[in-house]
């Protein structure tokens, strides 16, 4: 019997003090249901997360390795592009 | 002024900065009165603790078993996270057998009820102890344990024990993830393929008659129920048919009613301690390591 792979999830993670979701692997499923049911149990054991989303690997478009010239090498030189080149007021945290 | 500081509104304070790892691990039962009350009878409230520790405990062992077993690398890990839950049940309330007997060592006493009882002493149902042929009897086993576990620790949260309040309580959480992991599957393969569908419908045709004995009442059950300790069995019945209507038609198969409680079929319960030759053969695996080497520590 030939045996059919589950689709590829990619599986993103809030944590309780995280603002946003995060990348943390990718996992086998069925469907959505079934990826959101191991994402819970493969990635928020340790007490890490308060939201999970999932998305079908597939789906993801993602930037072309042979643009890697074009797409991010012109920001390599705009080093004043960087909040360090400005004084941040002494109220402003977490930067 | 309150917004001085927006990020302060969206984080926690405290200076852990470990939260890529998890955070926040606490002890819900750190607070609660380890005392019995002192119109419970400590021996009654002992044997039920056993009761429900050793579902717990034979259940867990079931399913520890499927571990490099289960046919995906993500329902191994979902399989051993439930068996891991229903083992820290398990501690819990042998821990609290322990105290309600007045046990004198405290400390290893859930160890000594685990490893050094022999199978006669154990209480669960036998169900429990019952060996899955496949991954079908396996969803269905735990569907059937965890529904009726589900409903009794419901009503146990609002025990006169505090500690099996307390224990029921956290306990509800862990259940109903583990109830809706099993339906889900229940489902998925109920309403699945033509194979899968007849080996599910197989599975529930075998299992769920043999559910009868989850209510039949124990005369301790009845004691401390009367003392609003416990829970008697009989009064699980209407949500446990509820819930298994429910997901057996969501999967397309037949509706089986419970069987006849199992101390009126005959055969002797589990709560009683008659069981069959497959929790021998769970205890001479779960014990063996305890009993060659008494009181070891790595």
């Amino acid at each position: 019997m030939t045996r059919h792979e589950w689709p590829l999830f990619e599986v993103f993670v809030r944590a309780k003090r995280g603002l946003n979701h995060v990348h943390v692997g990718s996992l086998r499923a069925a469907d959505h249901e079934m990826a959101l049911h191991h994402a819970r149990d493969l990635y928020t054991r340790r007490n890490e997360g308060v939201s999970i989303w999932v998305v079908r690997s597939d789906q993801v478009a993602a930037s072309d390795p042979a643009e890697k010239p074009s797409f991010f090498e012109p920001s390599a030189d705009k080093v004043y592009r960087h909040p360090t080149h400005y004084t941040i007021p002494s109220t402003v945290p977490h930067i | 002024m309150a917004f001085d500081d927006a990020y302060s509104a969206l984080t926690d304070h405290d200076d852990d900065a470990r939260w890529a790892y998890g955070t926040g691990f606490s002890d819900p039962l750190a607070s609660v009165p380890s005392s019995v009350p002192a119109d419970v009878d400590g021996a009654d409230l002992s044997l039920y603790c056993l009761m429900l520790g050793d579902d717990a405990l034979i259940l867990s062992h079931r399913l520890q078993e499927w571990v490099t077993r289960a046919p995906e690398l993500e329902d191994e890990l979902a399989l051993a996270n439930i068996a891991l839950d229903l083992l820290g049940q398990a501690r819990l309330l042998l821990s609290r057998a322990g105290v309600a007997s007045g046990a004198s060592s405290l400390a290893a006493v859930e160890d000594v009820l685990a490893f050094g009882r022999d199978a006669a002493e154990f209480r669960n149902v036998r169900l429990a102890e019952r060996s899955d042929a496949d991954f079908a009897c396996l969803v269905g086993r735990l569907l059937v344990m965890v529904t009726w576990r589900l409903a009794a620790f419901d009503r146990l949260a609002s025990s006169r024990d505090p500690m099996l309040a307390a224990i029921a309580a956290k306990g509800v959480k862990e259940l109903t993830y583990h109830r809706d992991y099993a339906a889900q599957w229940v489902v998925r393969l109920g309403d699945g393929t033509a194979l899968s569908h007849s080996r599910m419908a197989a599975a529930m045709a075998e299992l769920l008659p043999l559910t009868g004995e989850l209510f039949a009442t124990h005369p301790v059950e009845a004691r401390l129920a009367v003392a609003g300790v416990a829970v008697e069995p009989v009064s699980l019945r209407a949500e446990f048919d509820g819930v298994m209507a429910q997901v057996l038609e969501a999967a397309t198969l037949d509706p089986v009613l419970p069987g006849p409680p199992v101390a009126a079929s005959g055969e002797g319960a589990g709560r009683d301690g008659v069981h069959g030759p497959e929790l021998d053969e769970i205890l001479r695996e779960m014990q063996s390591v305890a009993r060659a080497v008494p009181g070891g520590v790595w």
